[in-house]
């Protein structure tokens, strides 16, 4: 996470900025674990409070908190070991979070060691890397080896405190300290040569590491000179301290943020304050294990009572994550996180040939379209055959039911309907084309379209035509009509919309082709298209609200699922999206194309897709319920109804499945 | 580039730029159609049709932005533009409200405040504006609208960047577009939509800390109204080179109400009082004027800004 170059040529520290330079893998020791121990985290991040502590503060102080301004008084819990890690973490804070972007603070002459100074006859100081509000951070040469050059970094604590008794207790947690890092090796952390304290200050010798200041390079922030709005990112900080708590799950906290940043891949101080859970890390890194995305989840929670309860553990839980899994978790897993089996079809039917449209339910009627010409009646309960209907042709329509009737069509050119009770016929009505096109019922009439071109405008009950409307090609899709307008999508890819009376308002026309049907949802139409374009159309204008470019074609057609819009592509995933701005909200990769459409029912959504398998997707999360693996692809739209989920498949079979 | 483009960018880009502050500085008192505002829809008119427009009909627009009563300066900023085609074919119209809340030492705040409007104003005038006029077929070859009111945004976040560094301003607009309304936000000012009786319904997520201590449970509203890093904005225009900008669409009825304003006044007024004001008002512009008056009189502690839509969409 962060950048640095260990360079041990002196020479190459000549910049004239050494103000910033600190040692910055210091930085990374204390970060997560010292904002317990720094109650005056924000006084700290605000740099003018960390240097002139003694002095009396700005006038612009009100951008400090008043809880946070002074080191909390040495009886609270929290100040104990205070101290020692104050300065560690001012020090690694020069340019702190909420400081005016180049108005750092200045190094107060007073009390700096000057250059030359030699600490215990061994350590001369050769300048100033860094200034904090205990002390300050020097670059020295270590003259105990005369023929080298070696360079090492003195890390100062001045101890103010005027009671003995805090005196001893800061020097005795400083020594805990230099001897705790002291038994840590690690490449990430400074190596410890020696500490010892000098009248009122402490020192602690270290690895002298290059580096640039860490929050100098990722935090271009600012405020403003006086009163008015100012700038401030949080990153790993708890919640909590803004009601001025600070206690040890505040640590469980910030290397929880840590641990997310690391997995995520995104920097929580680029991102808004206390956004870990609208950042799931599966969303930026799939490859992690939901084992250890959960441990890391728990330990990020806003509320502390619902975090670990210690260090101890938290670090429990990562370790018992099955050394198999670790932090890699299987690629896929998620598709199998049920187990095959785990749901079993309640019934299912086998028709003679593929079931590429949709299946629909009425009066505990299921009915199924197949290729082998036939529309089935199944009874919802068992799968029992109720009747069929044989057309000319194959049935790639879905049946659409209006006032007790059965409305399809087929690839013999005409539209059918059937009673729905026992499939007589009632009408037909022929076009010029193949009818794969489902109907929509409204007003007394069902709308449906025609490969001749033409979109239909047929009364139900009597299969007369009130009017026909030439498009510049075949209409397959289903159509949507409201009380104002009548929406449809051609085969071409361009998307109509009519006034009731077949007047045209406005024409969409995408890069290519449009096989989905329109989804209407507050005054957008929701469509996909072949050119890889999920599109938000302004229903009064047809002007594009937005859009939303996937990896691949969209076939599939959207369903509004609570406050999503949600569909499939050929790029595999199955996208959730923010209708009021097209933002992604999740996505779920399968093994194959996704041209199914959606169905949402109950908080879940269900989709087909050309693997075979149907998905059943938590709406609000997009994370696998279950899935079910049938033998062809599966194309239409399931229908869910009281409980169960029914669709068809390229198996040749209905299936009825526990929703 | 059209020349009504051209023409209205000439304003934008300060060449007139006296009348152009008046606007952009807020002195636009003069009613829901100020000097300004009224050029501009003439202009627009004649060169679109030799009809009379009549854009007063679609939008009612007041606004009113005032130093408060501790600052010393305003760094608040107002931009308004209304543009209607009442043609054979369709009557259509576009609306542009825009309230920007500068922060920044020195001048830089109020110069980062108009910047950003100029350079967001212009940015949707040609992207969205211009395109909307001529009648092309809509299509997948013209850009989607709300990438052009957060490109917008970053154009302004550019500007600012460049030319104000140190500087920063929040931008809180609406962009009516036909019967739809567009809004985009960075920062901490607010955009209502007042509907019917309906309580005001918030468009603008506050991209400050408490407001996200608040979403997180951390901390109640009454907290959230005292504490002392209100002020602190985790997202604003200037912040840095890239910005992540709030984007929102919804239709619009008749009689919908669009109120924008910087936090001087929310943070000041509360929104029962801020709908009451608003109901009981004959004319918007007044109800700009109550609604100021309201924020100074129960402290005035920031620069405070109104600008107030009614819209009669048909």
């Amino acid at each position: 996470m962060v950048e640095h170059s260990r360079n041990p040529n002196p020479s190459t520290d000549a910049s004239p900025s050494q103000a910033d330079r600190v040692g910055e893998p210091v930085a990374r020791v204390t970060r997560g674990l010292s904002r317990r121990l720094r109650t005056p985290l924000p006084a700290e991040a605000n740099g003018d409070g960390g240097v002139t502590r003694e002095e009396s503060p700005s006038p612009a102080s009100r951008t400090i908190p008043p809880a946070h301004v002074d080191a909390p008084p040495a009886g609270t819990p929290a100040a104990t070991p205070a101290a020692p890690t104050a300065q560690k973490g001012s020090v690694s804070d020069p340019l702190g979070t909420r400081q005016v972007a180049g108005k750092k603070p200045e190094p107060s002459s007073e009390g700096l060691l000057s250059i030359g100074t030699q600490l215990q006859s061994r350590y001369k100081i050769l300048g100033v890397v860094g200034i904090g509000g205990m002390g300050a951070v020097y670059r020295a040469q270590d003259l105990r080896f005369p023929g080298v050059m070696r360079v090492c970094a003195v890390k100062e604590m001045i101890n103010t405190a005027t009671d003995p008794v805090v005196r001893q207790i800061i020097i005795r947690n400083f020594e805990r300290e230099a001897s705790i890092l002291a038994t840590l090796s690690h490449p990430a952390i400074p190596q410890v040569y020696d500490y010892f304290t000098e009248g009122s200050r402490s020192y602690l010798v270290l690895e002298f590491i290059e580096g640039k200041d860490l929050e100098a390079r990722i935090a271009k922030l600012f405020q403003s000179g006086e009163k008015g709005t100012m700038i401030g990112t949080e990153g790993y900080s708890p919640p909590e301290q803004y009601r001025g708590v600070a206690e040890p799950r505040g640590d469980v906290y910030a290397l929880g943020a840590t641990m997310h940043h690391l997995l995520s891949k995104q920097d929580p101080r680029l991102e808004p304050p206390f956004s870990f859970k609208e950042r799931p890390i599966h969303q930026t890194n799939p490859t992690v294990s939901r084992e250890v995305v959960s441990v890391v989840e728990k330990s990020l929670e806003y509320d502390i009572n619902e975090r670990w309860g210690s260090a101890e553990e938290f670090q429990r839980a990562l370790l018992s994550v099955p050394a198999a899994r670790g932090l890699v978790g299987i690629k896929g897993d998620t598709t199998n996180f049920l187990g095959p089996g785990v749901v079993k079809p309640i019934w299912r039917f086998a028709c003679e040939d593929e079931v590429r449209g949709s299946v629909t339910v009425a009066n505990d009627i299921v009915l199924a379209p197949s290729y082998d010409h036939n529309v089935y009646a199944l009874d919802v309960d068992d799968g029992r055959f109720l009747w069929k209907y044989a057309a000319e042709g194959g049935v790639g329509s879905s049946p659409t039911v209006a006032d007790g009737m059965v409305v399809f069509g087929s690839t013999d050119s005409v539209i059918y309907s059937v009673d729905l009770m026992d499939g007589y016929l009632v009408w037909t009505a022929g076009t010029k084309g193949r009818v794969y096109s489902t109907a929509f019922a409204q007003f007394d009439h069902v709308f449906i379209g025609s490969d001749d071109g033409n979109l239909y405008a047929i009364h139900t009950q009597s299969g007369r035509k009130a009017w026909e409307y030439a498009a510049d090609g075949p209409i397959r899709s289903r159509p949507f009509v409201d009380d104002q307008l009548v929406i449809f999508s051609c085969h071409v890819g361009l998307v109509y919309a009519l006034t009731l009376n077949r007047k045209l308002k406005w024409r969409f026309r995408a890069r290519r082709g449009i096989l989905a049907s329109p989804v209407l949802s507050e005054g957008l139409v929701l469509i996909g298209s072949l050119d890889w374009n999920f599109y938000a159309l302004d229903s009064r204008s047809g002007m594009t609200a937005w859009k939303y470019r996937t990896g691949g074609a969209i076939v599939s057609t959207a369903a509004i699922c609570g406050d999503l819009v949600i569909f499939g592509s050929a790029d595999g995933y199955i996208y959730a999206l923010q209708p009021s701005d097209g933002r992604m909200v999740w996505r779920y990769g399968t093994e194959g194309q996704v041209t199914g459409s959606v169905t949402f029912y109950e908080g879940a959504v269900y989709v087909g897709g050309v693997d075979g398998a149907l998905y059943c997707l938590d709406a609000r999360s997009g994370t696998l319920r279950w899935r079910y693996q049938t033998d062809g692809a599966i194309t239409g739209a399931p229908f869910a109804e009281d409980g169960v989920v029914y669709f068809g498949s390229g198996d040749h079979c209905v299936y009825a499945m526990p929703a | 580039m059209s020349g009504i483009s051209r023409w209205l960018r000439s304003l934008l880009d300060g060449e007139t730029a006296q009348d152009q502050e008046a606007v952009l500085n807020g002195q636009g008192d003069a009613g829901p159609l100020g000097v300004q505002e009224a050029a501009f829809e003439h202009q627009v008119a004649i060169e679109v049709d030799s009809r009379s427009a009549h854009p007063a009909d679609l939008f009612e627009v007041g606004w009113k932005t005032d130093t408060g009563v501790v600052r010393d300066h305003n760094e608040d900023a107002v931009y308004v533009f209304t543009g209607c085609l009442d043609a054979r074919e369709s009557t259509s119209g576009f609306g542009l409200f825009m309230v920007a809340d500068g922060m920044g030492g020195h001048a830089g705040g109020e110069e980062a405040s108009a910047l950003a409007l100029r350079t967001a104003a212009s940015h949707l005038i040609d992207g969205v504006y211009v395109p909307l006029l001529s009648r092309s077929e809509r299509g997948a070859e013209q850009p989607a609208m709300s990438d052009m009111v957060r490109q917008a945004v970053e154009a302004a976040n550019a500007a600012v960047n460049r030319d104000l560094p140190g500087s920063g301003t929040t931008l809180t607009y609406g962009m009516v577009a036909g019967s739809r309304l567009f809004v985009g936000h960075v920062g901490d000012s607010r955009a209502y939509l007042l509907r019917g009786a309906d309580a005001p319904r918030v468009l603008t997520r506050d991209h400050s800390l408490v407001r996200r201590l608040v979403e997180v449970g951390q901390l109640t509203e009454a907290e959230a109204a005292v504490h002392p890093e209100r002020n602190v904005l985790y997202r604003a225009v200037g912040q840095s080179e890239t910005l992540d900008v709030d984007v929102t669409t919804l239709p619009l009825e008749a009689g919908d109400q669009l109120l924008l304003c910087s936090d001087g006044l929310w943070n000041m007024v509360a929104e029962a009082e801020i709908q009451s004001v608003v109901t009981s008002s004959d004319d918007v512009q007044t109800a700009c004027e109550k609604l100021v008056e309201a924020a100074n009189a129960a402290g005035g502690e920031d620069n405070v800004t109104v600008v107030l839509v009614r819209t009669n969409i048909w």
